[in-house]
C-alpha cells in the first residue's frame, strides 16, 4: 500500500483510500478536489485530460468501480473507496486491444481527447449494448474529437466488438 | 470553488439533520450538476453533506408500480428491464439525455434537481433573477433561441433541462421526500414550479427536505409513447423542445392520453385542456394539431426563440403519432419515426 | 543517388501513437517543477469601459495565495508595440494583458491569482472583486457594415484582392443571367481539445523553459524575448505535443503572457491554463458579410463576378484573411472585381482558423454557382467544368499543377452523382427528403523556409530533429518516412524530434506548408548525410564502391550499394569507421523558389459531395454521407493524409450546421462560451465519409512535389452540404450554421 501525503493538501485535507490502476492508496485530499485534479495534478497522472472541466467533452473519462465516468464532476472524497482505471492502468507492456485497434485505425490526431475516447470504448465494449455502428455513434457521443476522428473510432471499436462478439450486425444500416 | 465543510450522512435522518443544522448546508450525490455549478461560482455552499452511501439506491416494486430510489443511476434506470418493460418512455427519455458517462454518474433525485442551462445563469459576469434576484434578466433582451416560450414570467425566461423529468410529467409520477417535519408525497406537476417572482427556486421542496424515491404509478403506457428530443446536433445536446407522449389505445381511438414538453417552459410543461381533448378522439393528425394549437396558444416568444412554438407544434403532432402507430422514436436510429 | 520509395506514399501508423493512446504523451500543463505556482485568470465581466477599482485583499489573505498580479502591479514590460508583435501578427497593437485599467473586449484578462496550488489559485480568482465604469459595447458586424474600410496596412503573407479585370459592373448588367445574393458567416471558435496553457519552468540561473500551447515554438520564443527583454539563450521552449490548434496556437495567447510575467516577479515556476470558458476570449473565425454577384450566359458560362466581403475586427488589430481571392481564381471569367473591407468592433482579434477565409469566401462562392445551376438548369458539376480556369486569371499565371478535373471526376464516380435527379425535392428515402450537393474547394499550396537536422548513428537508427509541432498532423510520421526512405533505413529505425527551440528553426505549423517545407528540410539534411557516408564509404581502402559515382548509388537494407551490382556495397557501420565519425550528421534550410513563385500559382484543389437527409417537417438535417476528392499534389501518407481531410470534413459539417459564438449585444460577450451550448460536432453526427487523392505530379510546387493537406479537407465542406440542404427541400439557407429554425423559417 502507498501512502501519498500530498504535498499541497490543506491541513483540513480528508483521509481517503482509492484503489487507482490496481494500487490502494491512502491519500489526503481537501474536498474541493476532483477526481480529475487529483490524478493530474497528485498523482502525476496525466493520461487524463482535462478538455472542459464541466462534463461537456468526455477527455477525462475514467473507470470507476467497472463504470466509466466524467472525472472532472465527481469529487475525490466522495469516492472513497472505489477503485479506479486510467489509461495508464490499462495495459502495461502490450497495448490493450482497444489500443492497438485505435493505433491501427488512426482514430486519432492531436491525442488529447484520446485517452478518454479509449477508456469510454473500454466501458462500451464491456456495456454489451452497442451491437451496430449506429449504435457505436450514440454510445460514443459523450466524447468529443475535435480533430474529427470519429469515422476511425468507430471502425476501432467495431473492430474490437467483432473480435469479441459474433453479434455484431456487420450491416445494421 | 469556494471552500465548504463536507459530511457524509450514515442514514437519512442524519442527511436531513445535518441539512437542517446548516443553513449553507447542500446534499451532493452524483455532483454531475453540482459540481459544474460550483466551479462557476453559481453555487457556493458552506457544506456539502454526502448522501451517496444513503440506502436509496435500489428499484422495488410498489404498489403495483414502481418505486425508483433517488440514488439510482440514471443509466441504471434506462437499462433497468423492469423499467423498459413497463415504462419504456422513461428510459428512452433518459437516453436522449446527457452522455452515456454523464448518465452512469447523476441520480434520479440529482436528475429531478437539474437547474436551467441558460446561459445567463451561468455566467457570473452577466445578471440573473435565478442567480441572484433582482439583477435582472437580459436573456429577455439578449441572445434567447434556448429560452422559454411557455409559463414564463417578468423576471425569468429560463428552461428546465431535464429530459427524465419531462417522462415523469407524462408518467404522472410522485416524488417521495423526507424533511425536519416528516415525509410527504409530491405529485410530479407540483414538484417543479414557474419562475414567477421568485425565480430562484425551481422546486417545491422546503428546505432540509431530501428526495428518497420516485414513484411510479400502476399505469400501462408500454404500448403507445415515444420521447421525441430536438436539438442542435444529434446526441448530447439539451432539447430546443421535446415531446414525452403516453397513449392509452382502442384500436385508433385514444382512451388516455399524457403530453408533456421539455425544453420550452421552467417546468415539463402539461396541458389537461390539451390532454382532455385528445381523449376519446380518433389519433389523427389534425386532432393532434389541434391539441397542440391548444397549448400553444398560450406561447408567447422572445426576438430569437419563435421558431419554438411552430417547432414545438410539428413536434406534438409527430410525437402524438409515433405514440398513436406504437411507433417511438429511436435514441439511436436519428432518423425520425 | 537513387532513393527507392519503401515508406513515402505508403499508410503508416503515427510514430507518436503509442505515446499517445497509453497516455504518456505530455501537453503543456503537463510538465511540472518542484516549485511550480498556479495562476487562475479572472476575466472581465464587461466589454468596454475601465477598471475603476480591484480588490484584491480576500483573495490575498486566502493561506497559500501568492500573489494577485493585476495592471496596477503588473511587472515593467516592453514598452513598443514592435515588441508584441509576433510571427504572424496582423497590423495593428498587440493585445497586452493587465496593461491599464481599459478594457476593450468581453472577457478580457483583469487579474491573475497565483497560488500554491490550481485549487487555491481558482478560489482565489472568485474572490477578486472588480467594479467598472461600463460603457456601451460595439459588437453588432451588421449595424457597422457601413463603416467598413479598406485595411490600410496589409498582413505579411496575405495577399489582398487582385485589381478588377475586365468591366464586371457593366457585363453583369448585359449578361442573360443575373443573380446577387448576400451571404453570411458566424463567428466560429477553434476550441482544440486541449485548452491554451503555459508551464514556465524558472532555471535556477534565471533562464526560461516554457511548455507553450502554440504551433510553432520559435514563435513563442521570439515573443517571450521582445516582450520581457530576454536573450533567445535564456528562453527555451518545448513543446512536443499539441492538442489540437487549427489555428488557435498561431499566435501566443494571453496565458503566456501572464505565466512569464508571473514567473519572472516570483522567481519561480508558474503554470497557467485557460478554462474552457476563457477560450472564447481570445481569437475566432471572423463574422462575414458577403455579397456575391454572378452574370451569365444561358448555358452558364460566367461573365461577370463580384464578390464583397465585410469581416469583423477588433479595435486594435486590423486582422485581415483571403476571403474574396479565391473567387478571382477557381473559374474562367473575363469581368472579375473582388473586395475585401473590416469593420471594427468590441470583440478580440480575430485569428486564422482552419483554412482562414477560404472557409468563408468558398461557402458564399460555391452556394452562388449552385444557385447558378438551378438558374441556368445546369448540373452544378457541369456548370464547374463549363467554367473550369485553366490557368490563374486572378495573377495572370500557371498553376503549377491542377488535377481538379479527376477529383470532380472521381469523386462523382464514387458518389454515384450521374443518379442525381436535378429537380429539388425529388429525392427521398422513406419520410425523409434526400439532398445531393457539391462544392469545390481550394487552398494555397505554400513552402515556407525550414531547417532541419539528421543524425545517423553505426547501427543504422537515424534521429531526425526540427523545431516544428505535430498539432495531430501526422508530421512525426511523416518526416520519419523521408528519412527513412532518404537513407535506405527501415521506418523503425527512425526516430524524430520536434517542438523545441533547440533543434533546428521551422515556421509555425499552419497554412498546409509544414509538409512541404519540413519535409524538404528533412530531404536535404539525409541527403548530406548520405553524401557525408559515401564519401567516407568510398575513401574506404578497396572500398566495393570505388570510382563510384555518387549519382549510381543507392541506399538500401543499412548499406549504400552500387545500382548496378547491389551486392557492391559498403554497410553505414562500415563506412563510419572508415571515415573515424561516430556519428553522420547534417542540418540544412531550404526555401522555396522565388523564381517558381513568380511564374507558377500553385493550389490544392476537392471536389466535395454531400448527401443530406433532412426531416422537413422538423428541420432536422443529416449528413448521411461525404466522399471527398482531393488534389494535393504527392500524398506522403495515405494513413494519416486521410485522416487530415476526414477532419476537415467533420469540422466543415460543424460550420456547415452547428457551430455560432452568440454574442449578446447589449453585453458585448459570447454567451454561449462552453462546449455543452457551442455545438462541435459528435460522434452521432458523423456518418460515411470518404476521401479520394487524385494523381497529381508536380514537380514545381516544392522540392517533394507535397501541397499540404491540414486546411483543404474543410474547404469547401459547408458550401457542399447548403447545397444539398437546397437539392433537398427547396430552401436555400445563405447564413451560416443551417440549424432547424433556418429550415422551418
Amino acid at each position: 500500500m502507498l501512502s501519498d501525503s500530498g504535498s499541497s493538501a490543506p491541513p483540513d485535507a480528508i483521509p481517503v483510500t482509492l484503489t487507482i490502476n490496481g494500487q490502494e492508496r491512502r491519500l489526503r485530499v481537501a474536498p474541493w478536489t476532483t477526481l480529475l485534479d487529483l490524478l493530474r495534478e497528485e498523482l502525476d497522472l496525466t493520461g487524463t485530460k482535462k478538455g472542459c472541466d464541466h462534463g461537456q467533452c468526455g477527455a477525462c473519462t475514467v473507470i470507476v468501480d467497472g463504470k466509466r465516468i466524467n472525472s472532472c464532476l465527481a469529487l475525490a472524497v466522495q469516492k472513497d473507496g472505489a477503485s479506479v482505471t486510467t489509461i495508464e492502468g490499462l495495459s502495461s507492456g502490450a497495448l490493450h486491444p482497444v489500443q492497438a485497434a485505435f493505433l491501427e485505425h488512426d482514430a486519432f490526431q492531436c491525442g488529447y481527447c484520446t485517452p478518454g475516447q479509449i477508456m469510454s470504448a473500454v466501458a462500451l465494449i464491456e456495456e454489451g449494448r452497442a451491437r451496430s455502428r449506429e449504435e457505436i455513434r450514440e454510445h460514443m457521443s459523450g466524447n468529443i474529437c475535435r480533430c474529427g476522428a470519429y469515422a476511425n473510432i468507430v471502425d476501432a471499436v467495431e473492430d474490437v466488438l467483432k473480435t469479441k462478439s459474433s453479434s455484431f450486425r456487420e450491416a445494421a444500416e | 470553488m469556494n471552500r465548504f465543510e463536507y459530511t457524509r450522512a450514515g442514514t437519512v435522518q442524519e442527511a436531513v439533520q445535518a441539512l437542517a443544522a446548516d443553513p449553507a448546508a447542500r446534499f451532493i450525490a452524483g455532483g454531475t450538476n453540482l459540481v459544474d455549478l460550483m466551479k462557476y461560482n453559481v453555487e457556493r455552499p458552506g457544506r456539502l453533506v454526502d448522501i451517496t452511501r444513503l440506502p436509496l439506491d435500489e428499484i422495488v416494486q410498489h404498489e403495483g408500480g414502481l418505486r425508483l430510489g433517488a440514488l439510482v443511476p440514471n443509466a441504471t434506470v434506462a437499462g433497468d428491464p423492469l423499467v423498459n418493460e413497463r415504462y419504456p418512455l422513461l428510459a428512452s427519455a433518459l437516453l436522449a439525455g446527457a452522455s452515456p458517462q454523464l448518465r452512469n454518474a447523476a441520480t434520479t433525485g440529482g436528475n429531478l434537481l437539474q437547474r436551467t442551462r441558460c446561459y445567463y445563469f451561468y455566467d457570473e459576469g452577466t445578471p440573473c433573477n435565478k442567480r441572484q434576484p433582482g439583477s435582472g434578466c437580459p436573456a429577455m433582451t439578449g441572445v434567447n433561441r434556448i429560452h422559454a416560450i411557455l409559463g414564463a414570467s417578468d423576471t425569468c425566461i429560463a428552461t428546465h433541462p431535464s429530459d427524465m423529468c419531462v417522462a415523469l410529467a407524462a408518467l404522472e409520477a410522485t416524488v417521495q421526500v423526507e424533511g425536519p417535519n416528516g415525509r410527504r408525497a409530491i405529485p410530479f406537476a407540483e414538484f417543479h414550479r414557474l419562475p414567477g417572482d421568485e425565480p430562484q427556486r425551481d422546486t417545491t421542496l422546503r428546505r432540509g427536505e431530501i428526495v428518497l424515491s420516485v414513484d411510479l404509478p400502476d399505469e400501462d403506457f408500454s404500448k403507445h409513447y415515444t420521447y421525441l428530443k430536438l436539438r442542435d446536433r444529434l446526441s448530447y445536446a439539451f432539447a430546443l423542445v421535446s415531446v414525452a407522449a403516453a397513449l392509452e389505445m382502442d384500436g385508433d381511438t385514444i382512451r388516455k392520453a399524457r403530453l408533456a414538453l421539455g425544453g420550452v417552459a421552467h417546468k415539463p410543461w402539461r396541458n389537461a385542456e390539451a390532454e382532455a381533448l385528445l381523449q376519446g378522439k380518433r389519433a389523427t393528425r389534425e386532432t393532434f394539431r389541434e391539441a397542440a394549437d391548444v397549448i400553444l396558444a398560450e406561447a408567447r416568444p422572445y426576438a430569437h426563440n419563435a421558431f419554438k412554438v411552430e417547432l414545438a407544434r410539428r413536434a406534438i403532432v409527430r410525437g402524438l403519432s409515433q405514440a398513436a402507430a406504437g411507433t417511438p422514436q429511436s435514441q439511436t436510429d436519428k432518423r425520425i419515426a | 543517388m537513387a532513393t527507392p520509395s519503401r515508406y513515402v506514399g505508403t499508410a503508416q501508423s503515427r510514430q507518436d501513437g503509442p505515446a499517445k493512446v497509453t497516455g504518456a504523451a505530455k501537453y503543456a500543463a503537463e510538465f511540472t517543477a518542484p516549485d511550480l505556482a498556479h495562476g487562475v485568470v479572472v476575466s472581465s465581466a464587461i466589454a468596454k469601459g475601465r477598471i475603476t477599482a480591484i480588490d484584491t485583499k480576500a483573495a490575498e489573505a486566502v493561506p497559500g495565495v501568492i500573489k494577485v498580479l493585476t495592471h496596477e502591479n503588473k511587472p515593467r514590460t516592453a514598452w513598443l508595440d514592435y515588441n508584441y508583435r509576433d510571427q504572424v501578427a496582423p497590423p495593428g497593437s498587440p493585445f497586452r494583458a493587465l496593461n491599464g485599467p481599459e478594457i476593450v473586449y468581453g472577457g478580457q484578462p483583469v487579474a491573475l491569482v497565483v497560488a500554491e496550488s490550481f485549487e487555491l489559485a481558482r478560489y482565489g480568482a472568485s474572490l477578486v472583486r472588480v467594479t467598472y465604469e461600463e460603457e456601451v459595447p460595439n459588437t453588432d458586424l451588421e449595424k457597422n457594415r457601413d463603416a467598413a474600410y479598406v485595411p490600410p496596412k496589409k498582413r505579411s503573407g496575405i495577399k489582398p484582392p487582385p485589381d478588377p479585370r475586365g468591366d464586371a459592373a457593366g457585363a453583369f448588367d448585359k449578361a442573360p443571367i443575373q443573380l446577387r445574393q448576400e451571404y453570411k458567416q458566424a463567428i466560429e471558435h477553434h476550441n482544440p481539445m486541449e485548452p491554451h496553457a503555459s508551464t514556465v519552468v524558472y532555471e535556477g540561473d534565471g533562464k526560461l523553459t516554457i511548455h507553450d500551447k502554440i504551433q510553432g515554438v520559435n514563435n513563442t520564443q521570439g515573443y517571450v524575448c521582445g516582450v520581457f527583454n530576454l536573450k533567445p539563450d535564456d528562453v527555451r521552449v518545448i513543446t512536443p505535443y499539441v492538442g489540437g490548434g487549427f489555428g488557435s496556437g498561431l499566435r501566443p495567447q494571453y496565458q503566456l503572457y501572464l505565466a512569464v510575467a508571473a514567473a519572472l516577479d516570483l522567481k519561480r515556476s508558474v503554470r497557467v491554463v485557460l478554462t474552457r470558458d476563457q477560450m472564447f476570449t481570445f481569437g475566432y473565425r471572423p463574422e462575414t458579410l458577403q455579397t456575391v454577384a454572378l452574370g451569365a450566359d444561358k448555358d452558364g458560362r460566367l461573365q461577370a463576378l463580384t464578390h464583397d466581403a465585410v469581416a469583423g475586427t477588433s479595435t486594435f488589430e486590423d486582422y485581415q484573411e483571403a476571403v474574396v481571392n479565391w473567387s478571382g481564381l477557381l473559374y474562367h471569367c473575363p469581368n472579375v472585381t473582388l473586395d475585401y473591407k473590416l469593420a471594427k468592433i468590441d470583440t478580440y482579434t480575430p485569428s486564422d482558423m482552419r483554412a482562414p477565409g477560404a472557409v468563408t469566401g468558398i461557402f458564399a462562392l460555391e452556394s452562388a454557382m449552385d444557385e447558378l445551376a438551378y438558374a441556368t438548369g445546369v448540373d452544378p458539376l457541369e456548370l464547374r467544368l463549363r467554367n473550369y480556369a485553366e490557368r490563374d486569371e486572378g495573377e495572370g499565371k500557371d498553376f503549377t499543377s491542377k488535377a481538379l478535373r479527376a477529383a470532380y471526376e472521381q469523386g462523382a464516380a464514387r458518389f454515384g452523382w450521374s443518379k442525381r435527379k436535378a429537380e429539388p425535392r425529388t429525392m427521398r428515402d422513406g419520410r425523409e427528403l434526400v439532398g445531393w450537393g457539391m462544392a469545390t474547394g481550394v487552398w494555397e499550396a505554400m513552402m515556407m523556409p525550414s531547417s532541419a537536422s539528421a543524425t545517423l548513428t553505426p547501427d543504422g537508427t537515424l534521429e531526425l530533429a526540427c523545431s516544428t509541432a505535430d498539432l495531430g498532423t501526422g508530421t512525426y510520421t511523416i518526416l520519419a518516412q523521408i528519412g527513412a526512405d532518404a537513407l535506405g533505413l527501415d521506418l523503425d529505425k527512425v526516430t524524430t524530434r520536434l517542438g523545441d527551440t533547440a533543434l533546428p528553426e521551422a515556421p509555425l505549423a499552419g497554412g498546409s506548408w509544414t509538409a512541404a517545407s519540413s519535409g524538404a528540410a528533412v530531404q536535404a539534411a539525409c541527403r548530406t548525410v548520405a553524401e557525408k557516408l559515401f564519401g567516407y564509404a568510398r575513401g574506404m581502402a578497396d572500398s566495393p564502391l570505388a570510382n563510384a559515382d555518387f549519382a549510381h548509388v543507392t541506399f538500401a537494407d543499412g548499406a549504400i550499394r552500387l545500382q548496378s551490382d547491389p551486392s557492391r556495397k559498403v554497410g553505414i557501420a562500415e563506412a563510419m569507421r572508415a571515415g573515424g565519425v561516430e556519428t553522420v550528421e547534417a542540418t540544412e534550410k531550404v526555401k522555396p523558389s522565388m523564381l517558381t513563385n513568380m511564374r507558377f500559382s500553385a493550389y490544392t484543389h476537392s471536389a466535395v459531395f454531400a448527401e443530406v437527409k433532412v426531416d422537413e417537417e422538423l428541420g432536422v438535417v443529416r449528413v448521411t454521407r461525404v466522399v471527398s476528392a482531393i488534389a494535393a499534389g504527392k500524398i506522403l501518407n495515405l494513413k494519416t493524409a486521410r485522416s487530415q481531410i476526414l477532419g476537415g470534413v467533420v469540422m466543415g459539417i460543424g460550420a456547415a450546421l452547428e457551430e455560432e459564438s452568440m454574442l449578446d449585444h447589449n453585453l458585448g460577450r459570447i454567451m454561449n462560451h462552453n462546449l455543452g451550448e457551442y455545438h462541435v460536432p459528435v460522434n452521432a453526427d458523423i456518418h460515411d465519409i470518404e476521401v479520394i487523392f487524385v494523381d497529381e505530379h508536380d514537380d514545381k510546387v516544392s522540392p517533394l512535389g507535397v501541397k499540404g493537406l491540414g486546411e483543404i479537407g474543410i474547404v469547401g465542406a459547408a458550401a457542399a452540404v447548403a447545397n444539398a440542404v437546397f437539392h433537398a427541400t427547396g430552401k436555400r439557407v445563405r447564413e451560416l450554421p443551417i440549424t432547424i429554425d433556418k429550415i422551418l423559417g
